[in-house]
């Protein structure tokens, strides 16, 4: 899994209808450090995150195992919100 | 998720029969801030997306058979969102 | 499945439902001559591991099985922790 930070939202009208009800956020992977690294990616979130947060994203088939995921077509979801990060370094 | 923009169409005749009756559109990975990123890759299109519409990708096989409607579809990516509008900071 | 240093602890309190009580480690990947390879992640905790240990790790959906029947969303998981290796050159 990935540790990302949120850096936006996004708005999409005309979507699949399953994704309807969920909130899809822009977020920028980061390494441990906090360092922003590689490319954004758009992810469905369960666990009402926000900009600015730091966050844990599972990507693949494993993302629609999260919570109200099951055969939605997503392949990448914020299932928890970062409070720390320690790394012993 | 990737944020894409539609650039082009795709037709074929012989193709897998899960395909049939779907629209296949040729998409450009983008960043935020609506600069081309890696290569062009070939998607399904679910939600009626049309060219120079930025759209949400998904890169993963059963999503994509998911948002195709066909189980054992032998796809990898489709369009599954059209960006109304993007909001962020950095 | 590839081998990795367990380099850090992950906390997070809002978070899915189905990771309460499971540990969330930070990994880096090695290579068989033990360095650094790649981008560091997240993986979820079956085996006890700790901060310092040798570990593998499974990539994918298979990440959650140690847990089933419980879907969880997880896309990397420690499975076990290595004693030894040999590479014979």
């Amino acid at each position: 899994m990935l540790l990302a930070r949120i850096v936006g939202t996004v708005v999409a009208t005309r979507k699949d209808p399953r994704l309807v009800s969920n909130k899809l956020l822009l977020a920028r992977p980061i390494d441990p450090k906090g360092e922003a690294e590689g490319n954004y990616l758009v992810a469905i979130d369960t666990v009402d995150a926000g900009v600015g947060e730091t966050v844990l994203i599972v990507s693949g088939s494993s993302a629609r195992m999260a919570s109200g995921m099951k055969d939605t077509p997503v392949d990448a979801a914020i299932v928890g919100i970062i409070d720390a990060v320690d790394v012993s370094e | 998720m990737i944020l894409a923009r539609v650039v082009g169409t795709v037709v074929s005749t012989q193709k897998r029969q899960q395909f049939e009756g779907s629209k296949l559109l040729l998409v450009q990975p983008e960043t935020p801030q609506g600069e081309a990123r890696g290569a062009t890759l070939l998607a399904i299109d679910s939600v009626g997306a049309g060219v120079s519409e930025r759209v949400l990708v998904v890169q993963e096989g059963r999503a994509a058979g998911e948002a195709l409607g066909k189980k054992l579809a032998p796809v990898d990516a489709a369009i599954v969102g059209i960006v109304d509008h993007l909001d962020w900071v950095e | 499945m590839q081998m990795a240093r367990v380099i850090g602890d992950v906390v997070a309190t809002r978070k899915d439902p189905s990771f309460d009580s499971i540990k969330l480690l930070l990994v880096q990947p090695i290579g068989a001559d033990g360095r650094d390879a790649g981008r560091p992640l997240v993986a979820v905790d079956s085996v006890g591991a700790g901060v310092g240990e040798k570990v593998f790790v499974v990539r994918g959906k298979e990440a959650g099985l140690p847990w089933h029947p419980i879907e969880v969303p997880a896309d990397a998981g420690i499975v076990g922790i290595i004693d030894h290796v040999h590479v014979p050159r």
